[in-house]
């Protein structure tokens, strides 16, 4: 076995899976809080990707302005989304919410398709594009920034959600609603808040994603993957984003390069059904939520 | 309730149409199912058959989610299994029209207690998340075997039915009307056996059922069974009504239309999965028809229907879930009840 080409293609995993995980943690912050399962978060992120694109190609702004362009935009989204579709929803069954956001996913990819058009679109460059080695292994310049962006968003996350009086809220509505009322804390703006941030760090995912592979009106397909990664992770844990966005991306890149690129679904998905026969609450998820 | 249906004996108490009008009301739509062949255009009988197989399909979904509480985003994986199944027997066997589409309804029925199996350690989205993947597998399969034909998928010969080859919607529209009737039919009357009302117990509380000596798991996978052989039957119909399949007929966004359908007709009814999938698929035709009505004035029209097509759809699953949750069906209901009460109460 060729050492140097097993280490690159593991280095290409570890970048797209750093991808899985920013999304991940995006989808996982939602249900942590609201209990909603969003299947949107694709469609969240493919809208980030565009939003970039129409800032950057369409009003010639610089990255540096377009980047959070893209970013507010997928949190208008999300508070527009939380407080227009999702509250409404509230006390409705899982399933009720769950079809919602699959509804949404379809409003928004047909939104993007109305205004963008339908051919795939390559976002302007904006990172340097110097080649990039470490030891040996060569790694695609956009891939290694996007992984290191996508690390610094996560650690930002994973930081916020300890030592910020938001996160704390958030953790406290997670562990039991009722007594963060009593408690003093606003729930419904806990909700919003999580959406809001949410949705801004999918739709800064999307720019990333955008920037190494391009966008398209089916982007949304990333939700999919996603949703192995939070089922693999355990769907209200952080660190189980983490380690399965990682996972996942590895096994992808491997499963692409050694059997072909559309074996990469049928493995993650048979991963997920051995973790969901298995340990059905995920690898670090709480057991309760096997009850939902 | 309505007044003055007072019943003397157990037959007519059993009645699945219990008043006069009703059975009225279902002979003359009857004669206008059999007569429609011979008024209407080609167009309109395609719309039809298509809206029949659609009906049968979203009928058996409706089945597994709305009458025992499981969430299957597989469904339209489940019609490919039967779609396919069909077109082996057809083109390697050889075997008779009805005799293939049972077969290719029982083996689909097989696969579904497969893919059930799960359902009794995961449930709710768990188990919607599992339809999803075991759709991946079954369209990873199907386009790697080389029974199946690939990517390329399997074109099939017109199906015969007495000596006549059955290739226009005219002729198609003969099986296929009468076999989605009898499936609604026998739709309708499950929920009034047993089994039925063992969905139904599982669906309102698992837990409680069981105590009341309902075995969960062979129930759940009856419910799976049933629901995929209904999805295995449409399937076929399918199959020899577009004449080919391939591992992209039956994308994720069917399984979503078919949950769409029952969501928007309303769950947990017969008349629901009926209403749901007639509305959802007409939808898209009276969209067409709108864009053909706005391209004198605005010559793009054309172009933005695709994507106007997905922004309805979703805002249609949105808006009847946060507006009318129980669907077509209930508003079906309301104005029923108007005429029942009127003029006593407006």
């Amino acid at each position: 076995m060729d050492w140097l080409f097993l280490t690159e293609v593991f280095l290409a995993g570890l970048g797209a899976g750093a991808l899985y995980a920013v999304t991940g943690v995006a989808f996982v912050l939602i249900y942590k809080a609201t209990r909603v399962v969003n299947l949107a978060i694709g469609e969240i992120l493919m809208l980030g990707g565009y939003a970039f694109f129409g800032a950057a190609a369409g009003w010639h702004l610089p990255a540096w302005i377009a980047l959070p362009v893209a970013v507010l935009s997928g949190a208008l989204v999300g508070a527009v989304v939380e407080r227009g579709l999702i509250r409404p929803m509230l006390g409705e069954s899982p399933i009720s919410v769950f079809m919602v956001t699959i509804g949404l996913g379809s409003i928004l990819a047909g939104f993007v398709q109305v205004v963008w058009g339908a051919d795939p679109l390559r976002l302007p460059e904006f990172m340097p594009s110097a080649p990039i080695f470490l030891g040996e292994a060569y790694l695609a310049p956009k891939v290694a920034y996007g992984f290191l962006a996508a690390m610094l968003v996560l650690a930002a996350c994973v930081s916020a959600l300890r030592f910020s009086r938001g996160g704390v809220a958030l953790k406290a509505t997670a562990a039991d609603q009722g007594a963060a009322y009593s408690v003093g804390i606003d729930v419904p703006r806990v909700f919003s808040l999580s959406w809001i941030v949410a949705c801004a760090v999918a739709a800064g995912a999307g720019v990333l994603v955008g920037a190494i592979g391009g966008i398209s009106p089916t982007m949304g397909v990333f939700g999919l993957s996603v949703l192995v990664v939070v089922i693999v992770g355990g769907l209200d844990s952080m660190v189980g984003a983490l380690v399965g966005g990682l996972l996942i991306g590895v096994v992808e890149a491997f499963a692409g390069t050694f059997l072909g690129g559309e074996y990469k679904f049928l493995v993650t998905f048979s991963i997920m059904i051995l973790v969901l026969m298995l340990r059905p609450y995920g690898l670090f998820g709480t057991h309760e939520i096997e009850r939902l | 309730m309505r007044i003055g249906t007072l019943k003397t004996s157990y037959a007519a108490d059993e009645a699945l149409f219990d008043t006069r009008l009703q059975k009225l009301l279902l002979v003359l739509a009857l004669v206008a199912a059999v007569l429609f062949p011979f008024v209407a255009s080609p167009y309109w009988l395609f719309l039809a058959c298509l809206c029949a197989i659609n009906v049968a399909s979203a009928t058996g979904l409706n089945i597994l989610t709305g009458y025992t509480g499981l969430v299957s985003l597989g469904q339209a994986a489940f019609m490919s299994v039967g779609a396919y199944a069909v077109a082996v027997l057809e083109i390697h066997v050889g075997t008779p029209f009805l005799i293939n589409l049972l077969a290719g309804a029982l083996v689909t029925a097989l696969v579904g207690i497969g893919v059930g199996i799960p359902s009794l350690r995961v449930k709710g989205l768990y188990l919607a998340i599992a339809t999803i993947a075991a759709s991946v597998v079954l369209h990873f399969v199907f386009s790697h075997w080389s029974l199946t034909g690939g990517a390329r998928g399997l074109s099939m010969p017109p199906a015969t039915l007495f000596g006549v080859a059955l290739d226009q919607p005219f002729q198609l529209y003969w099986p296929i009307m009468p076999v989605t009737v009898l499936m609604v039919l026998g739709a309708a009357n499950l929920f009034r056996t047993r089994i039925g009302r063992a969905f139904i117990a599982i669906r309102d509380r698992d837990i409680s059922a069981e105590v009341l000596g309902i075995p969960l798991l062979r129930y759940k996978l009856m419910s799976f069974a049933v629901s995929s052989f209904y999805a295995g039957l449409a399937g076929g119909l399918w199959a020899y009504f577009f004449r080919v399949v391939t591992p992209e007929s039956f994308p994720l966004v069917n399984s979503i239309f078919y949950l769409a359908a029952i969501i928007v007709g309303g769950m947990g009814t017969v008349l629901g999965g009926i209403l749901g999938a007639v509305f959802m698929t007409m939808v898209p035709e009276v969209l067409k028809f709108a864009a053909g009505m706005v391209t004198p004035f605005y010559p793009d029209a054309l172009a933005l229907l695709a994507p106007v097509r997905t922004i309805v759809f979703g805002a249609l699953i949105v808006g009847f879930l946060i507006f009318e949750p129980h669907g077509l069906a209930e508003i079906w209901c309301r104005i029923r009840r108007f005429f029942h009460l009127w003029p006593f109460k407006t």
